[in-house]
């Protein structure tokens, strides 16, 4: 296997805050690699560092073995990396298929119009309620169909790499079960490698190979998902005290 | 037939204010500025399309025809115009848009306030008038109705750019990339849209159909003025507040109505008062509607 993207010694500061401290990361072709950790850890700092949305103040970013540090941020797309971020971010005055459309603007070099409308089918089938509201405004959609519409947008593009923050962040138990069974999908039926950040550590921990802790801008932790998922420290810390999350999963 | 005359009028001042308002909100757009300096690119593309004329003893309109002359006095004032707005975007509000919006808009008047001086250095302060020659001064009666060619000229132009701006920005993959960037550059940049591009068309467009607005209304009314660009620019920013900003139908709306209201205020009413009504409509929008009358059609949803 070879690896897909590197992080090494990143840092990066907002003001005087160290947001990211040193953080060195690998995933490789093929992986699911879960960030897993508390609020205001730094887990979407570091992809939006990725991404090039937050510069860095030092350390480098490598994808497919290249420097992303001489990467204008809007070429990322066209290279196959894409980021869903936190909070979904849809165009909410534009339609769901402008939002789609939009999805493979970075890609446009890359793809032929009939791939794009290929992937376009395979999303609807994916997510059936993005075909039926396709000419509805973004704004309008209920917060889980805007995850979708988010994740349809971030796949549209045919991406090596997928960014997701936080996809399941703010929906019901039964949305949240829907998205990350995409998420299992989009990694079967599409072989894309996900970097997958989250605060649902254990149905991250089910889906990821590999598994990273952030704690307030430092990995801690870091080991095959099996193995972080039975650590009496990850147990206590992100696993151990959702007793309601249980009697849920119960039901 | 009186009312129906004074309606042309009305359109034809609303498509000036109209192709105005459009870089006013293209440019708020994308960018939150109020470009202030907006109403002198209309005057300066004014006096460039004057100057075009008069060259040479008119020697356009002699080499190319009265039409042929008039073409290409609007189309040098497009691109100059056009020009002039990207060089503005590069030397006024590119080095201080990460300081904020105030310094943008305080850059935005010192633009205006030297356009308007060089305007009045190279073209002298007193009014100059386009040459009755350069333009199509007869009128055709479509039974009552009384109509000047120059009107339907306008008229026809006016409407078939805003058409073209309409489908460009509505209905391509490149529209939608500049409704994204205007709504959200960072998740644009994301999806891999370049937004300086888009800023750089954004600034050349809007000042270029600015320069063209101009170059007609020094047509219509053949006076020009230095000065010129304060009134229109304060009128046309009332129009893209009245039809809701950020908006390209909307600009082009509130532009039109605009210029309706004001003609009829001024035929049915006073023509002394006719400012007066344009600023009680801005007055009036921003205490009742202040998101103009089709603003942002639904609420973010968070």
């Amino acid at each position: 296997m070879s690896e897909l993207l590197v992080l090494e010694n990143v840092v990066v500061t907002y003001g005087a805050v160290q947001a990211l401290k040193d953080v060195s990361l690998k995933l490789y072709e093929g992986q699911i690699v879960a960030v897993l950790g508390a609020n205001g850890a730094g887990k979407s700092t570091m992809l939006k560092s990725i991404s090039k949305i937050v510069p860095l103040q030092s350390g480098k970013i490598y994808y497919k073995g290249k420097d992303l540090s001489l990467v204008p941020a809007h070429e990322l797309a066209s290279l196959g990396i894409s980021h869903v971020p936190e909070g979904r971010r849809v165009f909410s005055t534009l339609t769901v298929e402008e939002n789609l459309n939009l999805g493979a603007y970075g890609g446009r070099e890359r793809l032929s119009q009939k791939e794009v409308e290929a992937e376009k089918q395979w999303i609807f089938e994916l997510f059936p309620v993005l075909l039926e509201r396709k000419n509805q405004l973004a704004g309008t959609l209920s917060g889980g169909e805007q995850q979708m519409l988010a994740l349809g947008r971030g796949l549209i593009s045919k991406p090596t790499l997928l960014l997701l923050d936080e996809p399941s962040l703010g929906l019901a138990p039964i949305l949240v079960k829907e998205i990350f069974n995409a998420i299992r999908k989009i990694h079967e039926e599409r072989g894309v490698s996900i970097l997958l950040v989250e605060q649902n550590a254990k149905k991250a921990l089910a889906e990821a190979h590999y598994a990273y802790i952030l704690e307030t801008g430092k990995i801690s932790i870091e080991g095959p998902s099996s193995q972080l998922a039975n650590d009496d420290r990850v147990k206590a810390a992100y696993l151990g005290g959702s007793a309601l999350e249980k009697k849920f999963e119960n039901k | 037939m009186i009312i129906l005359e004074q309606l042309l009028n009305g359109l034809t001042i609303g498509s000036f204010y109209a192709l105005i308002a459009l870089g006013y909100s293209m440019v708020y757009g994308v960018m939150k500025l109020i470009n202030f300096a907006h109403g002198d690119l209309f005057a300066l593309g004014s006096y460039l399309g004057y100057s075009l004329l008069i060259w040479g003893a008119g020697a356009a309109s002699q080499r190319f025809g009265l039409w042929g002359g008039m073409i290409a006095a609007l189309l040098f004032s497009f691109f100059a115009v056009g020009c002039a707005g990207v060089l503005m975007e590069r030397v006024a509000y590119r080095p201080v848009q990460k300081s904020g919006r105030l310094p943008l808009v305080v850059s935005a008047l010192g633009v205006s306030i030297f356009l308007q001086n060089s305007i009045m250095a190279i073209w002298g302060p007193r009014y100059q008038a386009y040459p009755a020659s350069v333009v199509p001064t007869h009128a055709i009666h479509l039974g009552w109705l009384h109509v000047t060619i120059m009107q339907l000229f306008i008229l026809i132009l006016s409407f078939m750019l805003m058409l073209t701006l309409y489908y460009i920005v509505q209905k391509t993959t490149f529209g939608a990339a500049i409704r994204a960037t205007a709504l959200d550059r960072e998740m644009a940049t994301i999806l891999g849209v370049d937004v300086r591009k888009i800023t750089l068309f954004i600034f050349f467009l809007g000042p270029a159909l600015g320069g063209v607005a101009g170059v007609m209304n020094g047509m219509y009314y053949r006076q020009i003025s230095f000065v010129m660009g304060w009134n229109y620019g304060l009128k046309a920013f009332t129009a893209t507040i009245l039809g809701g900003i950020g908006n390209i139908p909307a600009a082009m709306l509130g532009g039109l109505l605009l210029g309706i209201v004001e003609m009829f205020g001024a035929a049915y009413i006073s023509s002394a008062w006719k400012d007066v009504f344009t600023f009680l409509i801005l007055i009036i929008i921003l205490i009742f509607r202040p998101t103009g009358l089709i603003g942002e059609k639904v609420a973010e949803k968070v």
